[in-house]
């Protein structure tokens, strides 16, 4: 727990590139599995290898990516947030019912708002975790329970829809070539254009501090209760976008949308880098990883593998990167104290 | 400053009795929730709720969560959470309507089998592996459903042997529901070997302080390997009397007992960081529950509300206990 994590930002320009791999390296290693798992995937398709495939992965990936990053800014922060999957199937059918009438001009105002509303839902949480002083996980399981409770008060059955417009901008659209999908643009936009900012702001400093040493932060002058009603908020904004994007992807509202997303969302900052004690990584590495499990299931289904079956295995994949995540846990514990 | 102590001690002592004893308050808390409902149902449709007949139904159906809470309890008072219950519910649920055509005794060990095998990759996870509890046990849920659905699309009879549909399902006596031979014997050998006997004991200690407990010569890992292991066996039987009450398996039938299963815990006092609490308290939390169910069935709730309400419990419950032993 003495590794400095907090340091990068003002002097990480002039590391030397072994300090950079140590600090790195594991998010290097995400992403050369994927490259990995790409080459392998583009080996297994019987038709030649296409945009329409790559478009296809992104639009699935795009949910999971957000609510990987959600996580790990909650998590970063010490704490988790177990509501990430209900709230983006609130998020899910509050956007298919109502926009399902609008012209795009008003469905894309409306999804500003519907961001906004998923923001302060977090700050919800956070403040009820900072107010009642329950554990994180005990407050964050009881709203999963609340949202789910509210989407399904929103729409029982599946439903709803979107402008057809805005389904195809997802889904369809491209970005100077046909090989980049516009999702992957909108994902590598919002989150530079939300988290860079923070990151580099007293803020960002703040979220690492209180989740690497809570005391210490707290003797250092950090706002500890502000800091994580805002890690909940940016989770909550985090989540909603996903929800938009899954209500993007699939044009329809289902209050049950959402639910594997609180698992494979801490499935991917595990596998991402991120440290379940708070304090270390960042987001590069759980965006990658939910590309990662995107990916792990559409070979899995390309391979012929019942849809099912497919998830059943991503499933154990999750429960086997947790247990050896864990054991490395349990290795630092033992070397560090 | 000399104003602020008197509500604060008075608050204290209603929180210290919850503490202390909580089953006064409870049974307090069971008869005014039963008696409320019977003001709304008479009310509503001119019907009381209070006679043996609806005590003897209350009892019947808190079996199941009964049963399903008691796993929890035990895993709660190890300090962690079991979030797989639901589906180990279903899993045996629907192992018994699968394998029904075999006879009900086979059919009832199987459901256990399977049962006992998620509790122990749940403990072997959380104790030899160290993952989080909760990430843990959501994992193999997910997997459990996900194996579920997969069998549910093979071509097979379902049944559910008589004797299951007359376990879960039927009285004796006219008053006394099957099910209570079950369910009573248990939560006996639950409440006094929390007591009385060594891992109960070993049980409260981990749950209170794994670091002492470990450097006391508890072997922590075999502690939560059990819970683990009997909170899967114990689901699976709630499972079984839920699916003699259906008479019917189908993929969702367990899911509506997860919160509840908490709230239960909590409810009854159990601490949720672990080593302090009981079954008995859980029992009082699961009948409480159970008349809640009904009078939100009596004021025709939808499933929406009652999660949001079940949420809402948990959440509150939790922080007034918070408060309560931060105080002490």
């Amino acid at each position: 727990m003495s590794e400095p994590a907090v340091s990068v930002g003002a002097n990480g320009r002039q590391l030397d590139v072994r300090r950079l791999l140590r600090r790195h390296g594991w998010t290097v290693g995400v992403y050369v599995l994927l490259f990995v798992l790409i080459l392998y995937w583009r080996s297994s398709t019987a038709v030649p290898w296409g945009p329409f495939d790559v478009q296809s992965v992104a639009i699935d990936a795009l949910p999971l990516a957000f609510a990987a990053c959600g996580q790990a800014i909650a998590i970063i922060s010490g704490g988790i947030d177990l509501s990430i999957g209900s709230l983006m199937s609130l998020v899910n059918v509050v956007a298919a019912r109502w926009m399902v009438t609008m012209s795009l001009r008003e469905a894309i105002l409306f999804m500003l708002l519907v961001v906004l509303g998923g923001a302060l839902a977090g700050a919800l949480t956070g403040t009820l975790i900072v107010v009642t002083r329950v554990a994180d996980i005990i407050v964050t399981l009881s709203m999963l329970f609340v949202w789910a409770g509210a989407a399904l008060a929103v729409m029982t059955i599946p439903g709803g829809g979107i402008p057809p417009r805005l389904g195809t901008l997802v889904t369809v659209d491209t970005v100077v070539t046909t090989w980049l999908p516009a999702a992957l643009v909108i994902l590598v936009v919002v989150v530079a254009v939300i988290w860079i900012p923070i990151r580099r702001s007293r803020l960002g400093l703040a979220l690492y501090a209180i989740g690497s040493n809570r005391n210490a932060a707290y003797l250092a002058g950090v706002d500890v209760a502000r800091t994580r009603i805002a890690a909940y908020a940016l989770s909550g904004t985090f989540a909603a976008l996903g929800g938009l994007a899954l209500t993007m992807a699939s044009g329809l509202g289902d209050p049950h949308a959402g639910d594997i997303y609180t698992l494979n969302s801490v499935a991917a900052v595990v596998l991402g880098g991120v440290s379940l004690l708070g304090g270390v990584g960042g987001l590069v590495g759980p965006i990658a990883a939910a590309f990662v499990l995107t990916l792990v299931k559409t070979v899995l289904i390309i391979r012929g593998v019942d849809q099912n079956w497919a998830q059943v295995i991503q499933g154990t994949l999750i429960v086997v990167v947790m247990m050896v995540g864990g054991l490395a846990l349990r290795q630092k514990g033992k070397s560090g104290t | 400053m000399t104003t602020t102590p008197v509500p604060e001690t008075r608050r204290l002592d209603v929180q210290r009795l919850l503490g202390d004893n909580p089953a006064i308050v409870l049974t307090f808390v069971f008869v005014a929730l039963f008696v409320a409902t019977d003001i709304v149902n008479r009310v509503q449709s001119g019907h009381a709720f209070a006679t043996p007949k609806q005590l003897s139904t209350t009892f019947l159906y808190a079996a199941v969560l009964g049963l399903i809470a008691a796993g929890q309890t035990l895993v709660m008072l190890t300090g962690g959470v079991d979030l797989s219950v639901a589906t180990t519910a279903t899993a045996a649920a629907f192992t018994v309507s699968r394998v029904g055509t075999h006879g009900a005794a086979e059919a009832i060990a199987l459901a256990l089998g399977v049962g006992l095998m998620i509790g122990l990759v749940n403990g072997v996870g959380v104790s030899i592996f160290r993952v989080n509890p909760l990430i843990m046990t959501l994992g193999v849920s997910v997997i459990t459903l996900g194996l579920l659905t997969v069998e549910a699309q093979g071509q097979f009879t379902s049944l559910v042997p008589d004797f299951v549909a007359t376990l879960g399902s039927e009285r004796v006596l006219s008053y006394i529901p099957y099910d209570l031979f079950i369910w009573a014997p248990i939560a006996a050998v639950i409440i006094l070997g929390l007591r009385y006997s060594g891992i109960g004991r070993m049980i409260y200690a981990v749950g209170d302080n794994p670091v002492a407990a470990r450097l006391g010569g508890v072997r922590v890992w075999q502690v939560q390997l059990f819970v683990y292991a009997m909170c899967g066996v114990l689901s699976a039987l709630g499972g079984i009397l839920l699916v003699g009450f259906n008479n019917a398996a189908d993929l969702g039938i367990g899911a509506p007992f997860l919160l509840p299963s908490v709230a239960a815990v909590v409810i009854g006092g159990t601490s949720i960081f672990g080593g302090s609490g009981g079954y008995a308290g859980t029992i009082f939390g699961a009948l409480i529950l159970t008349v809640l169910d009904s009078l939100l069935t009596i004021l025709n709730a939808s499933q929406a509300t009652r999660q949001i309400l079940y949420g809402l419990i948990v959440l509150g419950l939790a922080a007034i206990y918070a408060r309560a032993s931060s105080s002490t």
